[in-house]
């Protein structure tokens, strides 16, 4: 599964046979199959694993075999699944009827675009499972069959929607673009889950999913080694500023809990966000306990099905309340922060022992956060910096020009799209917009969400995130952009990997890494590094 | 098969209307009895699919926000592309509805050498089907003045407006013109462009057809074959108040063209064309951006769903803990009188 070199894949993006080159495929969708061979599947989640979760039909099976040992009565098992779920989710329905197929998404999606693979078009992977609702659940499609767009389940359509559910990172860029609004992160999601249904998933899902469950992180980082992680970022930290910091952990009677994901405290380039956290809450002087227990932002449940969504994300509130703190601060993490903002209350509310968040510096009151009592770090930073609260040396980062990477949940399905501009503003002196049609709600994905940033299928995630990356390459061109800032942890990962291969020379890193450049710190020694260890413009260059 | 199907059954039923009106009493059959039945079946199946959709819940809220949220009092919201009150998205509903908003977004992308991508602006689509849609509804409006006697003011402004280009006798309605060429770009669209012509179904082709079929029989009939006017008022007055009749020879081509339209109205709630309905219904674009402010109940909540408990967690882990000197709820069972670790401890610096 070797990958291939940048410049080889660059010219078979653009010159090979493919949709997005205009070669059209001489057969019908419906008669083309789906054929697995290393390299374009997501491995299966291990017996074990499934196991753990009490999913149904744990085993071991290939997706290459010809026989997924799947359930006998497999296709009553989905059809009655789609049945339960059309009941469940008005979403589902309406996306199931609505479609008038203008293609309007067709090439709104980084997969599409990078793959030019036709099921790739967010209308196709909608109508992979549309065909059997009309065959099955309309009154049309039962009468006229095919001529009405509907075919029979056959295990050739499971494999398809194996393969293309797990080729659709639940951005939503297309659903901003569809004059009805259909989403296909909810079709996807509804496809993903079906598949659970019959025992058909992935490894780099369900594992994190099992390790979230029982360690309280995706990592399965151990409560000591949570500890003993961060206390070498303050070792870092105290190396580069002079400043030792001595944060506390599972303390009750603290007045804000912070959870960020667990990537930020175990991989770079996440832990030099992590690090930038640590300086401002000391900058601030800030009330303030990070938890072992409920110790991962990220909610690999999203990506699984929403019982799993929730019972991850309950560890939010109930550490909460355990430690008896007043609100919750939440780290830069992407889809964490859409289960934060569209699932947690509704899912794990009401939180009515806590309070609304306040600010303990400003005083500003987040009445936007009034009902689930959560704030993200970039709204918290950003009224610090309107009340000037922080002492920042933007200079500090001179070496670094920065564009920002709005991360499709908070751009998508929050609409935290300034305040991370704000600080990054503030905390550095060069910063250039990507194009307008690649950022903002229209921004492209990194192409490895939703738990498919797995070593497994590179090739098809370095595609995936060509139309990201592509964007980067015009402001570094440009602009000599060499940093994409971004407030999202699988981004510090996946992007860290895709700005390796497209566009070497930028690096990737949190809003809040800028902002702990930054921080003029009380009692600091002078900084001749950044917080990587890298040198300052005008030091040892 | 996908364009030729749907074409020849929209021929075919040209072709039985046409015959229907010859045989006895086929007149009264597609002028009477068809347009009850389909308006019955019209509203009636609209209202059983909009109930479907209204029968199952909204568990989450899902708007996709496409703009600023509403946020700190200093952070412009996108009130319309990102409401969060009632108002706003009645606003952005308006927009969505009357004026195609997102559409109106769409891009057009391609792959260069390098490689680049670059992203077009593209709305011809949004344009196109603006006009369609727009023409649709003003001659469905015209068709009002079979209806009423005598006609409202309204009605004699519109048909002002539409003839306005005072061309031909009768006046030639821009309408007439706008929807069957709008008709026949979507159909070509649809042909042409690679994307759109894998995508499409026989079910994209097949109103495409009757429309047109519509439409075509609509014009025939007003600029270029004779049809009874005075007879097809009495007859739509007549299906209005409940005393149908027909009188005298209306003409072929007025009962093809009803035919058609009956078959549309028939055909129209268990179609695509249902999105008329559906956009209202959508929750991603009719829901507030609220959910961080006010809590959004689910039906189907499932309250036996609880996480991993704590103590649980702590049980695994205990020893670890009390050895990091992180704190725990229940202290280590072996050491008890040794054991001053805990809260206290914790405050202590980390090793390093």
């Amino acid at each position: 599964m070797a990958v291939p070199k940048a410049d080889k894949l660059g010219v078979s993006v653009t010159r090979e046979p493919s949709l997005m080159t205009g070669a059209v495929p001489s057969k019908s969708w419906m008669d083309t199959p789906v054929e697995f061979k290393p390299g374009n599947f997501c491995y299966p989640a291990k017996k074990s694993i499934v196991e753990y979760h009490k999913f149904p039909n744990p085993r071991d099976w290939e997706p290459v075999a010809d026989d997924w040992k799947l359930p006998a009565n497999w296709k009553d098992i989905i059809l009655q699944g789609i049945k339960e779920r059309l009941d469940k989710f008005r979403s589902f329905k309406i996306f199931m009827d609505c479609c008038v197929r203008c293609g309007a998404c067709a090439d709104k999606c980084h997969f599409f675009l990078g793959t030019g693979d036709p099921k790739n078009m967010p209308v196709m992977r909608a109508e992979l499972l549309r065909s059997i609702y009309r065959n099955n659940f309309t009154t049309a499609g039962k009468i006229l069959g095919k001529l009405a767009g509907g075919r029979e389940m056959t295990f050739g359509v499971l494999k398809e929607w194996f393969m293309y559910f797990y080729q659709c990172t639940e951005c939503r860029r297309c659903s901003v673009f569809c004059p009805y609004g259909i989403d296909t992160a909810e079709i996807t999601m509804m496809g993903r889950e079906l598949l659970h249904l019959v025992g058909v998933n992935i490894n780099w899902i369900l594992e994190p999913a099992a390790n979230s469950n029982r360690t309280g992180n995706h990592m399965g980082l151990q409560p000591h080694t949570i500890k003993d992680n961060i206390g070498y970022l303050c070792d870092d930290i105290e190396e580069i500023t002079g400043v030792k910091i001595t944060p506390t952990f599972n303390r009750k009677g603290a007045e804000i809990l912070f959870i960020t994901p667990s990537a930020d405290i175990f991989a770079e380039p996440g832990i030099y966000t992590a690090m930038g956290y640590l300086l401002l809450f000391e900058h601030l002087g800030l009330d303030y306990t990070w938890s072992t227990y409920a110790s991962e932002g990220g909610n690999f449940g999203l990506f699984t099905n929403n019982e799993m969504m929730k019972k991850l994300n309950g560890k939010m509130y109930a550490e909460a309340k355990r430690l008896g703190v007043k609100w919750i601060l939440g780290g830069e993490c992407g889809h964490m922060w859409r289960v934060i903002h569209q699932y947690m209350d509704t899912m794990n509310g009401p939180a009515d022992f806590l309070e609304q968040p306040t600010s303990p510096i400003t005083g500003t009151r987040f009445e936007n956060a009034a009902s689930t009592k959560m704030v993200h770090i970039s709204e918290f930073t950003a009224d610090l910096i309107k009340h000037k609260k922080l002492k920042l040396d933007p200079s500090r980062n001179n070496h670094r020009i920065v564009t920002f990477h709005d991360s499709c949940n908070p751009a998508r399905a929050m609409g935290l799209i300034e305040e991370p501009r704000e600080v990054i503003k503030a905390a550095a002196n060069n910063f250039f917009e990507m194009p307008a049609n690649t950022i903002r709600e229209q921004t492209f994905c990194c192409g490895s969400g939703t738990g498919l940033n797995t070593d497994e299928i590179m090739e098809l995630r370095m595609r995936a995130g060509l139309p990201r990356a592509n964007a980067v390459q015009y402001v570094h061109d440009k602009h000599k952009v060499n940093t994409l800032a971004c407030v999202c942890a699988i981004d510090r990962a996946t992007l860290t990997s895709l700005m390796n291969y497209w566009v070497p020379g930028v690096e990737v890193c949190g809003v809040s890494e800028l902002v702990g450049n930054a921080l003029v710190m009380d009692g600091e020694k002078e900084r001749e590094t950044g917080l990587r260890f890298e040198p300052l413009a005008g030091e040892g260059e | 098969m996908r364009v030729l199907y749907p074409f020849l059954a929209v021929i075919a039923f040209i072709l039985i209307a046409l015959v229907g009106v010859r045989i006895p009493g086929g007149q009264s059959l597609i002028g009477i009895v068809l347009p009850y039945l389909a308006i019955l079946a019209f509203t009636g199946g609209f209202v059983f699919k909009v109930l479907g959709w209204a029968r199952s819940p909204v568990p989450f809220r899902i708007p996709t926000t496409c703009g600023q949220g509403v946020s700190l009092p200093w952070i412009k919201q996108n009130k319309l592309d990102c409401p969060s009150t009632f108002w706003g998205v009645a606003g952005r509903m308006l927009l969505e509805v009357l004026l195609f908003r997102s559409l109106f977004r769409n891009t057009k992308a391609s792959i260069h050498k390098g490689p680049q991508l670059a992203y077009g602006s593209s709305k011809w689509l949004w344009l196109v089907g603006l006009t369609f849609h727009y023409s649709f509804l003003v001659i469905v409006i015209r068709h009002m003045r079979l209806f009423t006697n005598p006609m409202p003011a309204f009605l004699h402004a519109l048909e002002f407006g539409d003839g306005i280009l005072q061309v031909g006798a009768p006046q030639l309605y821009i309408t007439d013109l706008l929807l069957v060429g709008a008709l026949l770009f979507l159909f070509v669209r649809r042909l042409v462009m690679p994307q759109v012509r894998y995508i499409s179904l026989a079910n994209d082709y097949f109103p495409l057809f009757l429309i047109l079929g519509i439409g075509i029989t609509g014009i025939l009939m007003r600029y270029f074959i004779r049809v009874d006017v005075v007879g097809i008022k009495q007859l739509a007055v007549g299906l209005v108040t409940f005393s149908p009749k027909i009188v005298g020879d209306i003409g072929s081509l007025f009962f093809i063209h009803l035919f058609l339209v009956c078959l549309l109205l028939i055909y129209f709630p268990f179609s695509k064309l249902m999105h008329l309905g559906g956009v209202f219904l959508s929750p991603t674009r009719n829901m507030a951006n609220n959910s961080r402010m006010k809590r959004h109940i689910n039906p189907w909540n499932d309250p036996n769903i609880t996480p991993h408990s704590y103590a649980a967690y702590e049980d695994e882990f205990r020893e670890f803990m009390v050895e990091a000197g992180i704190p725990v709820d229940k202290e280590l069972a072996k050491p008890a009188e040794s054991a001053a670790a805990g809260p206290a401890a914790e405050a202590a610096p980390a090793e390093g």
